[in-house]
């Protein structure tokens, strides 16, 4: 059960007659349970809402002064030198690695908590998720007497519950005061990482209650006028397995705030504090008057898309993300209706705010860049979502790995939006095929060379792959969809601090492309390997490994899928000091030829739970690719001999999908005869395709394929949703609406592989005959 | 008046019907659904997206599993340009990705004052109108105007 502080009071249950409470009365119920709230979790109100507050009666009153654009725009550029200065001072102090690639934001808030300026570098998605906190901490603790806010005063937190794009993510939020008076507000957000969960990292794939995710920080004081509170610091310490990088880099985001406090101090100083709140009010709300005029100009419609994810992280399955786009005027509404149910013993469950933090990321970074980083810029759109489906789960789903379903919404809008846009000739960013949308790394931890304990992860989840655009190939591990300037860091550099290697590092994977007129960029592999350390794992925390996690665009095909591939009971390091020839790696040779001998090759999909690595053993994975744009057959002959010739497609992609002939020898395409493959290319299509309607009668089904645990509705014209509910008779199919399905939980992977041995063990004893007496 | 409304398929206001970009065809009514007017095909995934580990050995592959997904390629009738893909789960309906109101559409177009095939300069290149010259039994224009054909 959930408890909240504000449940609606009430004067009784429907139909009630008796006397309603008269305003005394009521102020005495309200101050009841005021006094006696058992405890303030997550406040529905806040956590719901994503459109900016109305103008307060000082913003009013500061604006009615007059608003001189000029300045206003002065200030926001002096603004935006500010947070920038304080995002490099986390960038270059900051000990998370998440830090050090510029997995962080800084931003400036009004006094109400609206976001009215992010840092230039840094996570856009943090725009439409830390009011949250800001608003919480005004409600609940600024008049409460054992917390308030004053001067100098620092909060923290990171449970996405009360706003965060995922729990890695710590925040230090201060308030500016002028004259007693709360004015705006500054914060600086990291990944930090590792968090104490049941995994170490931060982002555990293997949690399975809310209690596995680790530190669960509702918005508290830590810095108490000016001083970091030694209590508190060492309780966080004490509750992670980086209690060095805990304190080290709330350090970094208390210097940096008051480096951009100081800043904000010499801008108030120079304009005045009225013109200063009124360029922070108005930046907000031109901001939404802006994009309601570029949702006006998008062609009024519908635009549905689809995703269908493959794996729990545990096991493979399929869920469904829905999502229709209407646009009527300056409206726009997002539909997730129809979205898979919450799975409450699997990591993949985000809360709405965390998803529609990932749908402000494709709307600022995707759609229209040039706004301002602002709460506002999704103000103007409606989002009906259903609670607790997966992506808008309730207060008991554990989300370690939320980004699942965030993510997914960041794909939604961005993938939809190519359609949205295209005919609209005023245009503030390219016409774009789906980004890869999956952070395939290696999270890691244990001991290390230096004796300390240690969780976190590889920047190469920084390596994804762009979506192509509609005048060019998409770049080829370019910048993950949640920070476009994020670095994927100097590996040598980390190896100092780790006990692993990349032994394969930023390979491009030949055929790992999305295919198109234009191609998606495409993804490199890596192969790592511990060595001399007592103790030492791994982790992967992603999906797509059955069902490709992108798709193309106008014709164009998705990304391929992802594997994990392992090899266990060798030591590689061993095995090339004694003859360094070996040392010639890459995931497909390995693999298929198996060279080491009595080594156990084994592949999987990308969600592993912590895994101890012995020395030597070798873990690869690659990163996947953009979306690809346009029909295949419509790419440039060159372009294909060219990748052709890098080693980028094979042979047999260059033939099967893009149809090209050319002179093994000399690369050179043969003209004539590509134009007649093509062309036999298209008639064979015309051949093969049926009309719709009698694709239809023959091709879908009433329900998902008996044996596929399936989650969300099937088809888009249902209000019931799909699933498998594992009853005690076993797996059982349901169909209905969110608010009448059971609860879903899955049962454990050993259990049912255990189960399906003993099965086998017992159809082998019967068929030789063989009678054992068992004991239950 | 002609509104490019993807990268292969036009809505022709004059007479509400979707068109291809490439070759014309008609593909249906343009307060409906453009699907309806193409040929679509059921693709094993694996042959698009192939195995790079060996199949043999490995279940995880880089191939899709096609028990899990399928890919639905969406082709016109007149030319076999693939004008759009979706990546489904085995049966599962397809999705009527886009539905737009015409009149609006209309009325906002008139306001702009514009032409639309002009100020819209996103669109098929040349090797789409180069192939489609021997699927009409006519020589290769290279003219790098899809349109032309219309």
């Amino acid at each position: 059960m959930t408890l909240t502080a504000n449940e609606p009071s009430t004067t009784g249950p429907a139909g009630d007659t008796s006397q309603p409470l008269t305003a005394q009365e009521q102020q005495w119920v309200d101050q009841f349970m005021d006094e006696t709230t058992l405890f303030l979790g997550p406040d529905p109100a806040i956590m719901r809402s994503h459109q900016i507050t109305s103008r307060s009666a000082y913003e009013d009153e500061c604006i009615s002064k007059g608003v001189d654009p000029i300045k206003v725009d002065r200030i926001r550029k002096r603004l935006a030198g500010a947070l920038d200065e304080g995002y490099e001072m986390c960038e270059a102090m900051g000990a998370a690695p998440g830090a050090k690639w510029g997995d962080l934001t800084t931003a400036i808030y009004t006094a109400e908590g609206d976001v009215t300026y992010l840092s230039c570098h840094g996570v856009i998605a943090f725009s439409a998720i830390l009011h949250h906190p800001i608003r919480y901490i005004m409600k609940y603790w600024k008049d409460e007497p054992t917390v308030g806010i004053n001067p100098g005063d620092g909060f923290i937190h990171n449970d996405a519950r009360y706003g965060n794009v995922h729990n890695t993510d710590q925040s230090m939020i201060m308030p500016i005061f002028r004259e007693g008076k709360i004015i705006a507000w500054v914060a600086a957000t990291i990944h930090e990482g590792e968090n104490g969960a049941c995994e170490p990292g931060g982002m555990p794939s293997g949690s399975e209650t809310p209690f596995d995710d680790g530190l669960r920080m509702s918005p508290f004081k830590i810095v108490e006028k000016g001083e970091l509170r030694r209590d508190l610091l060492t309780f966080l310490q004490h509750s992670v397995r980086d209690p060095k990088l805990q304190l080290a880099d709330l350090k970094v985001k208390i210097g940096a705030v008051q480096r951009i406090q100081e800043r904000v101090d010499s801008i108030i100083d120079e304009v005045g504090v009225e013109t200063f709140v009124a360029a922070l009010r108005v930046t907000v709300e031109d901001v939404e008057q802006e994009v309601k005029r570029r949702i006006s100009e998008l062609p009024d419609g519908t635009v549905s898309f689809n995703q269908f994810m493959d794996s729990t992280l545990k096991e493979n399955i399929l869920i469904k993300f829905a999502c229709k786009v209407t646009v009527k005027g300056e409206k726009m509404t997002v539909d997730l209706r129809g979205t898979g149910p919450e799975i409450l013993n699997r990591a993949i469950n985000s809360p709405l705010c965390s998803v529609k933090s990932m749908m402000m990321q494709a709307i600022l970074a995707f759609w229209w860049p040039d706004l301002p980083r602002c709460t506002s810029a999704m103000s103007p759109i409606d989002i009906i979502s259903d609670e607790h489906t997966w992506a808008d789960a309730g207060y008991d789903a554990p989300m370690g790995q939320s980004l699942q379903a965030s993510f997914r919404g960041f794909s939604a809008l961005q993938t939809a939006f190519a359609k949205m846009q295209f005919s609209n000739p005023e245009k503030f960013s390219n016409v774009l095929a789906p980004w890869f949308n999956q952070i395939n790394t290696f999270l890691w931890g244990g001991l290390t060379q230096h004796g300390d304990q240690v969780g976190n992860l590889c920047a190469d989840l920084n390596g994804m792959g762009g979506g192509a655009k509609a005048f060019r190939d998409g770049e080829d591990a370019v910048s993950p969809l949640f920070c476009a300037m994020a670095d994927t860091a100097e590996q040598e550099v980390m190896e100092e601090e780790v006990p692993f290697m990349q032994l394969v590092s930023k390979r491009i994977v030949r055929d790992n492309q999305g295919f198109g007129k234009n191609s998606g960029g495409m993804g490199y592999e890596m192969i790592v390997a511990a060595e001399g350390t007592p103790m030492w794992g791994f982790m992967t925390v992603t999906s797509g490994s059955k069902f490709s996690s992108v798709t193309g665009m106008f014709g164009g095909y998705g990304c391929s899928t992802t594997p994990l591939a392992m090899v266990k009971g060798i030591n590689i390091y061993d095995i090339i000091r004694k003859d360094s020839s070996k040392f010639d790696l890459s995931m497909e040779r390995i693999m298929n030829e198996q060279p080491y001998e009595g080594g156990k090759y084994t592949t999987a999909h990308m969600g592993l739970q912590f895994d101890v690595a012995k020395d030597g053993e070798m873990y690869m994975i690659a990163q996947g690719s953009g979306g690809g744009y346009g029909d295949v057959l419509e790419r440039d002959p060159e372009a294909v001999a060219k990748d052709l010739e890098l080693g980028r497609i094979s042979p047999k992609v260059a033939t099967s999908i893009y149809g090209v002939v050319w002179d093994p020898e000399t690369f050179v395409v043969d003209q004539e005869a590509t134009t007649q493959l093509r062309h036999d290319s298209r008639q064979a299509r015309i051949a093969r395709g049926k009309p719709y309607k009698e694709f239809l009668e023959g091709y879908v089904k009433t329900e998902p394929p008996k044996d596929l645990l399936y989650y969300g509705s099937w088809g888009d014209d249902t209000e019931e949703l799909t699933a498998t509910h594992f009853t005690n008779n076993g797996p059982e199919r349901v169909k209905a609406t969110i608010d009448k399905l059971p609860l879903i939980m899955l049962p454990d992977r050993r259990e049912v592989k255990i189960s399906a041995l003993e099965d086998r063990i017992r159809e082998l004893e019967l068929k030789h005959g063989e009678v054992v007496h068992r004991k239950s | 008046m002609r509104i490019p409304m993807t990268e292969y398929l036009i809505i022709d206001l004059d007479t509400e019907r979707w068109n291809c970009r490439v070759c014309n065809q008609d593909l249906g009514e343009a307060r409906g659904n453009y699907k309806e007017g193409t040929l679509v095909y059921d693709r094993d995934p694996t042959e698009i997206h192939q195995s790079i580990l060996d199949p043999e050995k490995y279940e995880f592959t880089f191939a899709p599993d096609p028990t899990f997904c399928r890919i639905l390629e969406f082709y016109c009738p007149g030319c076999g340009t693939q004008l759009e893909t979706e990546y489904v789960p085995p049966g599962h309906p397809p999705t009527v990705d886009m539905l737009w109101d015409i009149d609006s559409l209309r009325e906002t177009w008139a306001k702009r004052g514009t032409k639309p095939e002009v100020v819209i300069n996103y669109g098929p290149g040349e090797e789409a109108v180069a192939d489609f010259a021997p699927a009409l039994g006519s020589h290769n224009t290279h003219n790098h105007s899809p349109h032309s054909f219309s």
